[in-house]
């Protein structure tokens, strides 16, 4: 029996290649113990109270307010994120320049820097006697101990994500659409506002929302520089471990669950994004 | 001959504007906090820091660090192979249910990913206190951060290889396979060699990961000095006491390995870019 | 108004693309730049786009010295083999926005832009199809909005880099008649580049036979087939 017949052959047989009930039962074990099983436990002591708990749980002034911050912060982030980050990726696809390397490897230093160090530069940076924080406080800004630590904490966070969702979809934008828009009369600037930008609008999109969705949920970065006052500063995630210190399990339960479930809907809405795309192409 | 520049080519005034802003955003965001680490770590001098880093504490949470990748990292690889070569390989329903499932920390909160495991194994948990009448303690010891910690970078290895298996295709293993040889063997000698470099990135990745993690760490280790802190945390509390030398001399310590990675990562990318080219850069 | 092209010449590092090209054409003439993979053809079409620069040489054409002006004032209308379409533009969009583009001055009102662009529609017979995206066309319909859009402009000269290229036979076939006929309603002066002769040979006026960076016979189709002025140029034709 020629190699090529069984090949045919196997293709339509799932059983030639071995170890697919080893392999699959493995990674269904693994999955199931470190996943599915502490996802249940959270789901379960979320609603342990019923759904009033639950709902009491979730609508104190104290975790509204912890929400508030996290997810306002971090979509502002994610929108300041995607404005540097599209003009980081612009210099980095379309220009030459000593150093550029550097630069490029640089943009994923937030995605391997620890977020403890990360957490403690930031707040020796922006502290008021900080290198930044001392040139701001002139002008009677403060970033340290108050909500905006939280902002430039979620920037530094999600920049790779929108710098890295871009690089490649600019990379392959063949050049022809330029070279049109110029024949037809379009100035530079007229072709990358009508011509450039909107075709990258979907994964400006993506890159956003991982930065967002990242930014909801950071901890170690933002905490060293934000003052984590309650109702002021304190961020979902700092005011989860809190309540696990005071013991309110249901309540810590609670606020993970509605991060998860908003983080499950982000993705869902992400993969619809990429869906549309799709269908434009 | 050129009066004028290229159709598709910047005007000068624009090029270095958003040459300007992009180097400058990447200065005061990333370069920054990266040179303030090492500022402060050697404000002192040498001694201060090697003192800061060697002192009896500071070594023990690198001790720690160091054993929970080194547990964590190869439990992760192993899944990682597992996961990639049931995808790759066969056809199944709830295939795409699985990738997701697998995809599933990068979206979830550290915190959320460390309060899991107290839900399960804490005191109020599911099987706390029946792992206490047996004397077995999974939070605020070992278990617990390996566990934590296995969660948080547990997608690294199998995103790298997923992709890159699913590329390679299954004809290889096929011949090999019709050739006589077992599974594992097949495994060893045909898609190992295929997928090194991938599986080197995914654990590079992976490891880098393990070491740094902070947020869920913290929420099952109970920061008993001495025993439970990793390095992150051990971090923390220098810097909450306002031992700052000291804090940023293991904080740099963490960033040396932080820059070490990326450039492990750069080199990867640029000379094994085909090897990697199945898999999308994060 | 002729178009009068004098010893061009281009290189891409040491790679001479164009080793002086010259060409004379009438106004209004439908030019082939014919020859094979490598011989300059589409380099000098890009050139006359304003898409390359010329290393040394000159164009003149409607009494301007062609080659000082950039691309986007020059008023080439320049069809792509790739069709070149703004994927997230409806067709109407894509063949308006020539004319939204330009300033404020020379702008044509929002009405204005719309009749021209349903009279353009018309013209390549694609009425109705205006609220379509790219995506939902075939390739002759793209081929054929790619076409309108430069011509929305009101070209000096329409330049067409292998347009029937990514076609199927059939089509191009088609096409390539109501490419002439379209070419012959709006006078423009066109040049085409092309490496099928039955093709050149179909619908121009004037065929330029093109070799290693230059341009070896010029002629009509019938002058040129029946006197091959050089060894290539018979062997090329006779292939």
């Amino acid at each position: 029996m020629s190699a090529i017949g069984l090949s045919t052959f196997a293709r339509r047989n799932r059983g030639v290649l071995p170890g697919f009930g080893l392999s699959l039962g493995f990674t269904v074990f693994y999955l199931s113990m470190i996943v599915l099983i502490p996802l249940l436990a959270l789901f379960a002591r979320a609603f342990s109270n019923g759904m009033d708990g639950f709902w009491t749980a979730i609508s104190t002034p104290r975790v509204l307010a912890s929400l508030r911050l996290s997810f306002g912060m971090a979509a502002l982030a994610a929108l300041i994120d995607s404005v540097f980050g599209f003009v980081i990726a612009w210099v980095l696809v379309r220009y030459r320049f000593p150093g550029k390397s550097f630069l490029d490897a640089l943009i994923d230093l937030p995605f391997a820097l620890p977020t403890a160090v990360a957490g403690i530069a930031l707040s020796t940076l922006y502290a008021p006697n900080g290198w930044i924080g001392s040139l701001l406080i002139t002008h009677g800004i403060r970033i340290a101990y108050t909500p905006w630590g939280v902002l430039v904490a979620m920037t530094f966070i999600g920049l790779p994500f929108t710098v890295r969702t871009l690089q490649p979809v600019l990379s392959e934008q063949g050049q022809d659409v330029e070279e049109a828009a110029a024949t037809l009369g379009a100035t530079r600037l007229q072709t990358i506002a009508r011509v450039i930008v909107p075709m990258l609008v979907p994964a400006m999109l993506t890159g956003a929302a991982m930065a967002f969705a990242r930014g909801v949920g950071e901890y170690g970065s933002i905490i060293f520089l934000a003052g984590n006052l309650p109702m002021i500063s304190e961020i979902a995630p700092l005011l989860i471990i809190t309540k696990l210190e005071q013991y309110d399990y249901a309540g810590a339960a609670a606020i993970g669950a509605v991060m998860l479930m908003a983080s499950f809907v982000m993705l869902l809405a992400l993969n619809g994004l990429q869906g549309w795309a799709a269908k434009r192409r | 001959m050129s009066k004028f520049r290229p159709a598709t080519e910047d005007p000068l005034l624009l090029r270095v504007t958003l040459g300007v802003v992009a180097i400058g955003f990447v200065a005061l965001f990333l370069v920054l906090p990266l040179v303030i680490v090492f500022k402060e770590a050697f404000a002192s001098g040498i001694r201060i820091f090697w003192t800061g880093i060697t002192e009896p504490d500071a070594l023990s949470s690198v001790r720690l660090s160091l054993l929970v990748a080194a547990i964590a990292v190869p439990f992760n690889t192993l899944f990682g192979i597992a996961a990639a070569w049931t995808i790759a390989k066969f056809d199944f329903p709830g295939k795409a249910f699985l990738v997701t499932l697998i995809d599933l920390p990068f979206s979830v909160s550290p915190v959320v990913s460390g309060l899991i495991y107290v839900l399960v194994f804490g005191m109020q948990g599911w099987f706390g206190p029946a792992l206490a009448d047996y004397d077995v303690h999974i939070l605020f010891a070992l278990p617990g951060l390996v566990l934590a910690t296995i969660f948080v970078t547990f997608p690294f290895v199998a995103r790298e290889l997923i992709p890159l298996m699913v590329d390679q295709g299954r004809d290889e293993e096929e011949a090999a396979v019709s050739l006589g040889a077992s599974g594992f063997s097949t495994f060893w000698n045909v898609t190992l060699p295929n997928i090194k470099w991938g599986l080197l990135y995914g654990v590079l990745l992976c490891n880098a990961r393990a070491l740094g993690e902070f947020g869920a760490v913290s929420v099952v280790s109970g920061h008993i000095r001495g025993a439970t802190m990793t390095m992150p945390l051990h971090v923390e509390l220098l810097y909450n006491n306002y031992d700052y030398v000291g804090a940023f001399s293991v904080a740099a310590l963490l960033a040396m390995l932080a820059l070490l990675t990326l450039a492990l990562k750069t080199l990867l990318e640029w000379r094994y870019a085909d090897e990697l080219a199945a898999v999308h850069r994060h | 108004m002729s178009l009068i092209i004098d010893s061009v010449t281009k290189q891409f590092g040491r790679f001479p693309a164009l080793n002086g090209a010259s060409l004379t054409a009438p106004q209004g003439a439908f030019v082939a730049l014919l020859g094979p993979s490598g011989s300059g053809k589409t380099t000098l079409l890009r050139i006359l786009g304003g898409l390359e620069q010329a290393d040394s040489g000159g164009v003149r054409f409607a009494d301007i010295n062609w080659l000082d002006m950039p691309a986007r004032e020059r008023k080439a209308g320049f069809v792509f083999q790739q069709y070149a379409l703004f994927r997230h533009m409806t067709v109407a969009q894509n063949i308006g926005f020539g004319l939204k583009v330009r300033p404020r001055a020379q702008r044509p009102s929002r009405a204005d832009i719309k009749h021209r662009v349903q009279e353009l529609l018309a013209l390549v017979q694609l009425d109705g199809l205006g609220d379509r995206y790219p995506s939902q066309l075939s390739g002759g319909q793209r081929q054929r909005v790619a076409l309108a859009r430069a011509l929305a402009i009101e070209p000096r000269m329409l330049l067409l880099d292998e347009p029937f290229g990514a076609l199927d036979a059939k089509v191009r076939k088609e096409l390539r008649i109501w490419l002439r006929h379209i070419h012959d309603k709006a006078g423009v002066t066109s040049i085409f580049v092309t490496h099928d002769q039955e093709e050149a040979f179909a619908v121009a006026d004037l065929v330029a036979v093109m070799n290693s960076g230059r341009i070896e016979q010029v002629g009509t189709p019938q002058d040129v087939r029946r006197d091959p002025r050089s060894k290539f140029v018979s062997e090329f034709l006779s292939a």
